[in-house]
């Protein structure tokens, strides 16, 4: 399942995608995200158990602005979330 | 705001036994409680079949607003809770649904229960709640392939609706046929922000066009927002679209036309989906408990 | 030679008149009806009666703001260019403050952050546009559901006791989170100042994408209410200097613009 925390306003699409059949619940990312975006939740989306990697109720309406220092507009970008994840579960619409 | 004016936005709370169904020939008995931002609702299965709803207003205290859904649901069926072998909650205040066995969340609750109202066929579900908007891709069981969910902002919600019934003083359940009374669209106003649309609206209105055609550019605006997000998760036949803005034809209509897809039509109220999907899980939760799956 | 600038925003026109690049004659300003250019000439007739001259003493009149393109060549105001509202704020501000290279300018309905580079240019900007609650009228709106004029809201926000978090992103939603704050006994001084922390929040955001270097200007509508300077102050973690006239920079920026048009 593609996951698409975030939302879209004037201003443009705000985004994190998590491929959940990709995501292991290492929890690395939750680590690695000095803004506190990540977190681990229990899969809610079947009656199996298991934990899966979600972009926290909080910043879900904020990570425009959440995931600000990690996309200066000129320089270089390092997502250190999208770093940690070694499956290649995470990625960003901006 | 004076306290007796009326309430533009104020919906009736409603339920529903379906008849000649009877609990105790029933194998499982599971319900789903959906408590939204806006409304709560319940259903009642008998088997995995629709036995009886309710959907009311959501009250300040969750817990409150889930016994008494439960609780209306449940009237006239002779059943008590304690007869009801399994109950799951959704929705926003699904953490807050007392005697619920489990959560699951509202986008897997209404693929599943868009699976069991429209069919296998369904694809594609948009849930236009209270407070939200939900894109939603799923697979032929009903399983959730891909969602996008909007909670950040009005736009593009039933509470910009409310606003907008508030603003030109038309009932809400009646504001989706009034847009349609007109007789070419407007230009949409912004499509992004509810205060802005309403402070254009507002200025239309000043420059003396309809209530009905200001509604027009209003909805227009809505669904042009709705349709943004919709194409980020991309739309796939059959279509479908549950929660409480399904029922209004405004949005319905245009979405159709400027999407191109015609949205399959619901055979029960749409915005049980949620509360349906939440009673099926119940079911497959509690087969798993007793050894059936 | 005398100049003018109009910067038709979202809710105030302001019209700046400049003589020889160097002395400000006159400001004025006036709320933006139906007919933007109707409402940006009311403005600007009432600039020069009030400085005592006369239309045809204007050598060049240059816009900017939202609404810029209504009088862009448009008898009777005729404005002969139309800037950007990031090109204006920054030439005013550059010429008020030459050591300024952040430019935060919050306005009715735009929140914009302006990097200046050497000579006042811009080197890179961000705006936060279509959003309620990115800009002015976020505290307007909120004011409406506190039941307290706009003006007192900065200043109750500066007798807060208590900081509250504001979850809402939205206006709308913020409105119904301020009922339930009212509801819930919260004072109306700590609700305010929550209403400010989450505006500044945002705006420190937006800018925090060009990066922050000092000198730090506010500028635009919101610079005049006392209440957002401190939480904003606190967030970028910046002195933060409001020019004198922060509402009239931008029109302020267009008449240098028009006077430099003029003189070439």
């Amino acid at each position: 399942m593609l996951a698409h925390y975030g939302y879209k306003d004037g201003s443009g699409d705000y985004f994190i995608i998590i491929d959940t059949d990709k995501c292991d619940g290492c929890g690395k990312c939750v680590e690695a995200c000095a803004y506190g975006v990540m977190e681990l939740i229990e899969d809610e989306f079947d009656i199996e158990d298991g934990s899966m990697a979600a972009v926290t109720e909080e910043h879900r309406k904020k990570i425009k602005y959440s995931c600000g220092p990690c996309k200066p507009i000129s320089g270089e970008r390092k997502l250190p979330c999208v770093l940690a994840c070694s499956p290649k579960a995470i990625s960003h619409s901006w | 705001m004076s306290k007796q004016s009326k309430e533009f936005w104020r919906w009736r709370e409603y339920r529903h036994t379906v008849p000649e169904m009877d609990w105790h020939d029933a194998k499982i008995v599971t319900a789903g409680v959906d408590i939204g931002s806006v409304g709560s609702k319940s259903v009642i299965m008998l088997d995995g079949k629709l036995h009886a709803y309710a959907a009311i207003r959501t009250g300040g205290v969750s817990e409150e607003t889930a016994i008494r859904v439960l609780n209306w649901a449940l009237d006239e069926t002779g059943l008590q809770t304690k007869n009801v072998h399994c109950i799951v909650g959704t929705g926003y205040g699904r953490v807050n649904v007392p005697f619920a066995k489990r959560t699951i969340t509202e986008i897997a609750c209404h693929a599943r229960g868009a699976h069991y109202i429209y069919g296998p066929t369904v694809r594609t579900v948009l849930d236009i709640g209270g407070q939200d908007c939900k894109a939603i891709r799923c697979d032929e069981k009903g399983k959730v392939i891909s969602f996008l969910m909007n909670d950040k902002c009005a736009a593009g919600t039933g509470r910009g609706l409310e606003v907008f019934a508030d603003l030109i003083r038309v009932p809400i359940a009646e504001l989706g046929k009034a847009s349609l009374n007109v007789e070419k669209e407007p230009a949409p106003v912004s499509n992004t922000c509810v205060i802005f649309a309403k402070a254009e609206s507002v200025a239309l209105l000043r420059q003396g066009w309809e209530k009905e055609k200001v509604a027009a550019a209003y909805h227009l605006a809505m669904v042009n927002r709705i349709i943004d997000l919709l194409t980020k998760v991309g739309v796939e036949k059959d279509f479908v679209v549950t929660g409480g803005v399904a029922n209004n034809i405004g949005i319905i209509s245009r979405l159709e036309k400027n999407l191109g897809i015609k949205p399959l039509e619901p055979n029960v109220d749409p915005i049980l989906a949620g509360a349906m999907g939440a009673a099926l899980f119940a079911k497959a939760l509690y087969e798993k408990q007793i050894g059936l799956r | 030679m005398i100049t003018a600038g109009v910067d038709v925003g979202a809710k105030y026109v302001k019209v700046v008149l400049l003589e020889d690049g160097r002395k400000v004659l006159k400001r004025a300003n006036g709320i933006v009806g139906f007919d933007i250019l109707k409402s940006a000439t009311e403005v600007f007739e009432k600039a020069l009666l009030e400085a005592g001259l006369n239309h045809d003493r204007i050598s060049r009149v240059t816009a900017t703001g939202m609404g810029r393109k209504a009088i862009h060549k448009k008898h009777p105001l005729n404005a002969g260019e139309i800037v950007p509202e990031v090109i204006a704020d920054a030439k005013g501000a550059y010429h008020l403050l030459p050591a300024v290279k952040t430019i935060i300018d919050v306005g009715a309905e735009e929140g914009r952050g302006v990097k200046v580079g050497e000579g006042g240019k811009v080197k890179d900007f961000v705006i936060n546009e279509r959003c309620a609650a990115g800009a002015g009228t976020f505290i307007e709106t909120m004011a409406r559901a506190l039941e307290v004029g706009v003006e007192d809201m900065g200043p109750l926000a500066l007798k807060a006791t208590k900081a509250i978090p504001m979850n809402a992103q939205c206006c709308v939603f913020a409105e119904s989170e301020v009922v339930t704050l009212i509801h819930s006994k919260v004072t109306k001084e700590d609700i305010s100042k929550a209403i400010h922390d989450a505006m500044a929040g945002r705006i420190a955001s937006m800018v925090l994408r060009i990066g922050v270097e000092k000198e730090v200007v506010l500028i635009g509508g919101v610079a005049r209410n006392p209440g957002f300077l401190p939480p904003l102050k606190k967030e970028l973690n910046t002195e933060i200097t409001i020019p004198e006239h922060p509402q009239y920079v931008g029109a302020f920026g267009a008449s240098l613009l028009a006077f430099e048009t003029e003189g070439k």
